[in-house]
């Protein structure tokens, strides 16, 4: 199983940015990093100065980058920007279909959680115009992960699900950040750069339910599939994916390859996660078809322990374990 | 594609409904199988086959054109359902097939090359290069444009691209771009792109507590009212939350569009067609909103001026607007 960091989703300062992109380099145990904007291109700038430097200290460490498109290009000057991106020398993770028509015949991409891919027919159509990896919408269900994940097998494509941090829901052609300030989006002044990890969006009762993170909505609880791994690897998914937050990453990642080399249980892998993000609610629903916010500890229900469907995640019971040093 | 007459496209929930559409003066209706193919797959809503067939000798009939939404994301597994939808449509005579998904209309392109291909709002084409993808891979001959555009985007579009493009005018507003959404998904685990649902009935609850009415969508509180006045419907993304210390309806308010004092600025931006949201209503409510977009069309066409919106009665929350079309709406 491979570990894929995915793109920052959020508006970071510029030496932020750059310095977590250090940090994994140096110690993140993951096989590919996604980089570049995918929500706003107002945010795009801040991270033109520093984005070479951020490649070619990833690529040193060994890690293979990517580059991720911009999820609902409309602007001309996004539409050129796309242009140029499909023409550089990295991989190109396309966030919305406009980049097919950019894309030369013979190139190949990855595909990101944002492209509706629900069916054979349309992976077998991304394949055929060179996709070879993806990461799937995070709501399907585990029957479809499985189906498509037999189709990309014979094609010889790596299927990736979102694995870890708040899942996006919803992206608008309105600025949900800059309209909280009293703002339009023609005039936000990047409001949405005061959340690190989007802002929470709580209901009457005090329930969190979303987070807002400019044009897109997200999702309050986290997503964690630490639990789930042997279920995935067994229906054939290759790749996990974990979503940057202002959290410790690396222990994040460290976490996830221990549970994914079977050098940790999933109860341990939970309940270290637990420790890592305190107060952040867990969801997994959307793999067993139930609402996405849910939560279900599979490990333990599959061995036959009482099934739950808690607030918290079950396995905080478990004692954490010492985070998993460079070399597990 | 300026200075041809603007085509009204009016829901049809049910085949009375479709005739009532036809008798307003609908030049196309919309419509879809009462499955989950398509994105409006309430119960009690939609047509059987056999209801298809008579309904499109009907509008034919009085001249005008149904067009058969099959515009959910196919489950992988289960694709025939869908391709079995599409090929129904073409059978019973439909003027054209609604579609969101990149499989399906490469399926339809090559397996029904003569049924015109207009692709659904949830396909989310939001600019000209990937509508001219469309239109150059597949044949597709309308695009239904997302609610994220201004009028001057939309004018802007279709200067580059050769197909035409249809928008929503009048109905329920979704503020995120359709095809992309899932906080229905994520609060109910049932989805427009996989269920052809919104937020639906089933995991509606409402509730009291001490002076207050309550309505919940999967068992979170989405609107608090004084008890005495009716809860809204609890949508999703309209609901009354709290974020940043601040209270209210952060992503929309429960206000619907009404873009019909837009219709001339609609069809300077080259505009084919103009679509009414609605397939839930009432026949009642279909005959008002269709027979007033008659008027305002056939005055638009004669150089009449049109006359002040009276629809506002018919509008969800009882206030309109005019969405993303108005740019500081975003």
């Amino acid at each position: 199983m491979h570990l894929t960091l995915g793109p920052i989703l959020f508006h970071w300062p510029t030496r932020q940015w750059a310095d977590f992109y250090a940090r994994i380099a140096d110690e993140a145990p993951v096989d590919r990093v996604v980089v570049g904007e995918v929500v706003c291109a107002k945010r795009e700038p801040f991270q033109r100065p520093v984005l070479e430097q951020v490649v070619e200290r990833l690529q040193a460490a060994g890690k293979e980058v990517m580059r991720a498109s911009l999820a609902l290009p409309t602007l001309p000057r996004e539409r050129q920007e796309l242009a140029r991106l499909v023409e550089g020398r990295l991989l190109v993770e396309i966030n919305d279909l406009t980049a097919l028509r950019f894309l030369r015949r013979e190139a190949r991409f990855a595909v990101g959680p944002l492209v509706n891919v629900y069916n054979e027919s349309t992976l077998r159509l991304l394949a055929r115009r060179g996709a070879i990896r993806l990461c799937l919408p995070p709501e399907l269900p585990l029957p479809s992960i499985e189906h498509l994940a037999a189709e990309a097998r014979t094609l010889g494509v790596d299927i990736e699900l979102w694995a870890f941090g708040r899942v996006p829901l919803a992206i608008s052609g309105r600025c949900y950040h800059a309209r909280l300030s009293g703002r339009s989006r023609d005039s936000c002044l990047l409001v949405c750069g005061r959340d690190a990890d989007g802002l929470t969006v709580t209901t009457l009762d005090g329930e969190p339910i979303f987070a807002l993170n400019g044009v897109q909505t997200l999702s309050a609880a986290w997503a964690n599939l630490a639990g789930d791994v042997d279920i995935l690897a067994k229906v054939g998914v290759s790749g996990l994916r974990l979503s940057p937050h202002s959290c410790d990453m690396v222990a994040v990642a460290r976490i996830f390859r221990a549970v994914c080399d079977g050098r940790w249980t999933a109860e341990e892998a939970l309940a270290s996660l637990a420790e890592l993000v305190p107060g952040v609610r867990f969801a997994n629903g959307a793999l067993a078809g139930m609402a996405g916010a849910s939560w279900q500890l599979r490990s333990t229900a599959r061995a036959g322990l009482e099934p739950r469907n808690p607030d918290r995640p079950a396995a905080t019971r478990v004692p954490a374990r010492p985070l998993p040093g460079r070399e597990g | 594609m300026t200075g041809r007459r603007l085509e009204l496209v009016c829901p049809a929930g049910t085949p009375a409904a479709l005739r009532v559409a036809v008798d307003s003066g609908a030049d196309a209706v919309y419509c879809g199988f009462a499955d989950e193919t398509n994105a409006r797959n309430f119960p009690g809503l939609n047509f059987s086959r056999d209801e298809l067939a008579s309904a499109v000798a009907h509008a034919h009939s009085r001249g005008a054109c149904v067009y058969v939404a099959v515009n959910t994301f196919p489950r992988a597994g289960a694709e025939a359902l869908w391709q079995a939808a599409v090929a129904d449509a073409a059978k019973a005579g439909a003027d054209a097939v609604i579609l969101a998904d990149l499989g399906l209309v490469a399926h339809t392109a090559e397996r029904h090359p003569g049924l015109r291909i207009h692709l659904s709002v949830q396909a989310a084409a939001a600019n000209p290069d990937v509508i001219n993808f469309w239109a150059e891979n597949f044949g597709v001959k309308r695009v239904v444009l997302p609610r994220v555009l201004s009028v001057a985007e939309i004018a802007a579009i279709n200067r580059e691209i050769d197909i035409e493009t249809e928008v929503f005018v009048f109905g329920g507003l979704c503020v995120m771009a359709e095809g992309r959404c899932a906080l229905s998904s994520w609060l109910t685990g049932r989805s427009p792109n996989m269920h052809g649902v919104c937020s639906p009935p089933g995991h509606v609850s409402y509730g009291e507590r001490a002076n207050a009415m309550i309505a919940r969508l999967g068992g979170y509180t989405l609107h608090t009212v004084e008890r005495g006045r009716p809860a809204p419907y609890p949508t999703a993304c309209k609901g009354c939350f709290h974020a940043g210390g601040t209270t209210g309806y952060l992503f929309a308010e429960p206000e619907s569009l009404d873009a019909e004092p837009l219709l001339p600025a609609l069809a300077a931006a080259g505009v084919a067609a103009l679509k009414i949201e609605g397939r839930q209503r009432s026949r009642a409510y279909v005959a008002e909103v269709v027979g007033r977009f008659r008027r305002a069309v056939d005055a638009l066409a004669a150089g009449r001026p049109l006359l002040a919106s009276d629809l506002a009665h018919l509008s969800e929350g009882q206030a309109t607007t005019a969405g993303a079309y108005d740019r500081a709406w975003r």
